[in-house]
């Protein structure tokens, strides 16, 4: 949905799907041998047709949407517009008064319909409507004439029909002008639009047109991989993160949301002395786990350290400061990154094969974001093909790993109704202020609770 | 070969373009159908059924005066930052539910939020066009408006706004029809994404490797996915009947889900390069605003405007749950950093944490 459909034809576009929708669902509910079981009533005198009751949990939401757009109407209280789970009855309303037919409610018609009323019966006008009938009496005073006409002429043709028909007539009738008037602003269900002006768009169709061919010639000549063999990777990939999935099969020692207890973030947190064994198990998933996990990416950097390659490391870590960094400080950090890891005799030089380092060096006389991109590429594949598949068969993963600890669950309180106390915890904000306020601590205690700073 | 006919013909009308896209359509989903020998729900037939599911609501955050219409969570898990139609930016810290920062914007219809990866710092904007980064001051007397950095200019509202890797840089969606990668501190805009006929609404960053894509979904009922680096469309999907809402990259990276106004939210796979889902019932009415995927990426969260959030079981294509609270749209949701629980937004003026 966006906030532009303000033009009628807007609103319309926006509301048809659903709409469309709910039409036939409501055809398919009066089938007269698959849809719901239709009771004739009696009222005195007269037999009013269709009327029908509904009743189960979602079926009951459903309906509410019905009767709020108007497509059934209740007829014990009719200005309460909700689906009540009981016998109470309902009906159909005719296709003349659905939505996407009559859509928008006119101004006239409104007055028209409230200047029946009154004549009909002086005084049935309720607070609201009396209020909106004075509104529009000063607003389009000038075809009053024509809507007191209107309305004599419309009461005259209906005192000439069968008395059941025209109750059901002024039933649907006041259903629809509840539905599309109501008393209170219509929150709810209407859609809120706005009155901001479309700016055109700035292509002409000629040439998107001629992008999108482009495009499709581009689209075409891509290499496409077997849906069986994609298909089959999420299998795999959600079976190996199953465990890992809190909502899917809940973490220990408990999900903090659910228990009000953090010892879960406390034993995954960046600083810990001794991780989890979930959470190393992951590192061995991708390397991407690996390098995502801070305490993974330090383990990691320990055991390269160890096989004198950790500059490769290093190199992947500035060439990812210069990508995401200010584009301000992008020449004098490419120019660090040259002296250190590049040049000829570097302190810590990486191993790039000839062509991209040729490549990378001619770069650098007009250094950008990218420059470092095709070097920090292949570092990136050499760690992954060769130091960590290795790292995981090392000592210090296999140490790490039986080390690692399991949480036990925690215990359900014994008093469950009794509700532990949330713990404040210092924001992310603290840690640039206390570095930036020279030692000064001004932060309040961390078990404050309830401290707010509004 | 082909570009250089296309550049020799002639005062090219547009009814002969369209003809000739429309037939550039027709091989493309061919070529793509040809390599689909297999359907989801086929390949998940071995799977175990997912057990009953119960989530509930587990805080409820009260405070803003108006319709949410988006929020987004901090690293840290527990805080999360959220924007609403009466022009308040608010940051909570979700698990006390307590207020932490406020700030008010000098426009209504805050569509777009977003928090800085390391916490620091917020991201907003909407109808003024803009997206603006407001610094995180834990000093109460300072004034948070006074600090504000306007980052973005695009010539129609903000619809989705997005940190990437780092505070530095930011990944904008507008109703101008067009995305924006711009440098923070400068505000220069670093790279425009052209290519949707209609506006953008909503925009998801890749978790690959290599970090360099991104997509978005549009009115015009495409999602395009971008280089980041080349400002290039790499691949495209039309299959949506109606405006598409939200996007998200399932886990690993190698697809993503959208919602639609169509009712329906669908399952797009990058690799195999087609639509391999379709997640919607007879009995979902109104559209998705909002689509997240659990950790392990097995169920999609969807919110929808008829008040609902549905659970979709990714794999086999069922839904696993309804979950009711509500009591109007719901506008946002997102799952947390770690999974733990999600968070959705609505325009009964709360937010709602469910785990």
């Amino acid at each position: 949905m966006t906030i532009n459909t303000l033009s009628q034809d807007g609103v319309q576009r926006q509301q048809m799907p659903c709409l469309t929708k709910m039409e036939r669902m409501i055809i398919s509910m009066q089938d007269p041998d698959m849809g719901i079981k239709l009771r004739n009533q009696r009222l005195l005198i007269t037999v009013i047709p269709h009327k029908c009751s509904i009743s189960d949990e979602e079926a009951l939401h459903v309906g509410q949407l019905f009767v709020k757009y108007g497509y059934i109407y209740p007829l014990k209280e009719p200005r309460n517009l909700i689906l009540k789970a009981d016998d109470s009855s309902y009906r159909f309303q005719t296709p003349y008064y659905w939505m996407s037919t009559r859509w928008p409610a006119s101004e006239l018609d409104y007055a028209i319909y409230l200047a029946k009323k009154n004549i009909r019966k002086q005084g049935e006008l309720i607070e609201y409507e009396k209020e909106c009938y004075n509104a529009l009496h000063k607003r389009i005073n000038h075809t009053w004439d024509f809507v007191v006409m209107q309305a004599r002429e419309q009461l005259r043709a209906s005192k000439q029909r069968r008395k059941g028909d025209r109750i059901v007539l002024e039933c649907q009738e006041q259903a629809y002008w509840l539905v599309n008037r109501p008393p209170v602003s219509p929150e709810h269900y209407k859609l809120t639009t706005l009155t901001k002006n479309t700016i055109a768009i700035t292509y002409c169709a000629v040439k998107y047109n001629q992008i999108f061919f482009l495009s499709c010639l581009f689209f075409l000549a891509r290499n496409r991989v077997k849906s069986s063999i994609c298909l089959e990777s999420y299998v795999k990939y959600c079976e190996q993160y199953q465990p890992h999935d809190p909502i899917m099969q809940g973490c220990l020692p408990s999900n903090p949301w659910i228990t009000d207890d953090i010892m879960f973030w406390n034993m995954n947190s960046e600083t810990v002395a001794l991780p989890t064994k979930l959470r190393v198990e992951r590192w061995s998933f991708s390397f991407m786990e690996l390098l995502n996990d801070q305490m993974g990416r330090k383990e990691f950097l320990t055991y390269l350290e160890k096989e004198f390659s950790a500059e490769n490391l290093c190199f992947w870590q500035a060439c990812e400061d210069v990508r995401h960094g200010e584009t301000a400080k992008i020449p004098e950090k490419v120019d660090e990154v040259y002296k250190q890891f590049l040049a000829p005799g570097a302190s810590r030089w990486v191993n790039i094969d000839s062509k991209t380092m040729e490549k990378t060096l001619e770069g650098l006389k007009r250094p950008h974001r990218f420059v470092l991109d095709d070097a920090q590429m292949h570092i990136y594949f050499l760690m992954k093909k060769d130091s960590y598949p290795r790292y995981l068969k090392s000592e210090l993963y296999k140490n790490l790993l039986a080390r690692a600890i399991v949480p036990q669950e925690t215990k359900k309180s014994v008093f469950p109704f009794m509700r532990r106390q949330r713990h404040s915890s210092p924001s992310p904000a603290l840690a640039t202020q206390t570095a930036e306020d020279d030692g000064k601590a001004k932060y309040s205690n961390s078990n404050s609770g309830t401290a707010s700073r509004l | 070969m082909a570009a250089q006919e296309v550049a020799s013909q002639p005062s090219d009308t547009l009814t002969t373009l369209k003809t000739e896209s429309e037939t550039l359509k027709t091989k493309l989903e061919e070529e793509r159908a040809k390599l689909h020998d297999v359907e989801l729900h086929q390949v998940a037939e071995k799977i175990e059924a997912l057990g009953q599911f119960v989530m509930k609501t587990r805080r409820t955050l009260k405070g803003h005066g108006n319709k949410v219409l988006c929020m987004d969570w901090c690293k840290d898990k527990r805080r999360i930052v959220s924007s609403s139609q009466d022009g308040k930016v608010i940051v909570w810290d979700a698990f006390t539910t307590n207020k932490e920062h406020a700030v008010t914007m000098p426009c209504t219809w805050v569509m777009a939020c977003a928090y800085a990866p390391s916490g620091c710092a917020v991201a907003c904007g909407g109808l003024d066009n803009k997206c603006s980064v407001y610094p995180l001051s834990l000093d109460k007397n300072e004034n948070l408006a006074a600090k504000k950095k306007s980052v973005a200019m695009h010539t129609n509202y903000l619809s989705a706004c997005c940190f990437t890797n780092s505070d530095m840089q930011i990944l904008t969606s507008s109703g101008d029809g067009t995305c924006a990668l711009w440098d923070v501190e400068s505000g220069q805009m670093l790279q425009s994404f052209h290519g949707h006929a209609a506006d953008v609404l909503c925009l998801d960053l890749a978790p690959s490797e290599t970090g360099n894509t991104f997509v978005s979904g549009g009115c015009d009922k495409k999602a395009c996915v971008w280089d980041m680096r080349t400002g290039q469309c790499i691949q495209s999907f039309e299959t949506h009947e109606s405006d598409i809402n939200s996007v998200r990259y399932y886990p690993s990276g190698d697809a993503f889900a959208s919602g639609s106004d169509d009712a329906t939210c669908r399952l797009y796979d990058l690799r195999a390069d087609r639509e391999v889902a379709i997640y919607s019932k007879e009995s979902i009415i109104f559209g998705t605003s909002s689509v997240d995927f659990s950790l392990s990426g097995r169920l999609l969260f969807g919110g929808y405007n008829d008040y609902t959030i549905n659970v979709w079981d990714v794999l086999k294509g069922t839904r696993v749950s309804i979950l009711f609270g509500h009591e109007n749209r719901v506008s946002t949701l997102r799952v947390s950093p770690d999974g733990t629980a999600f968070c959705s937004g609505s325009w009964d003026h709360t937010l709602r944490i469910w785990a």
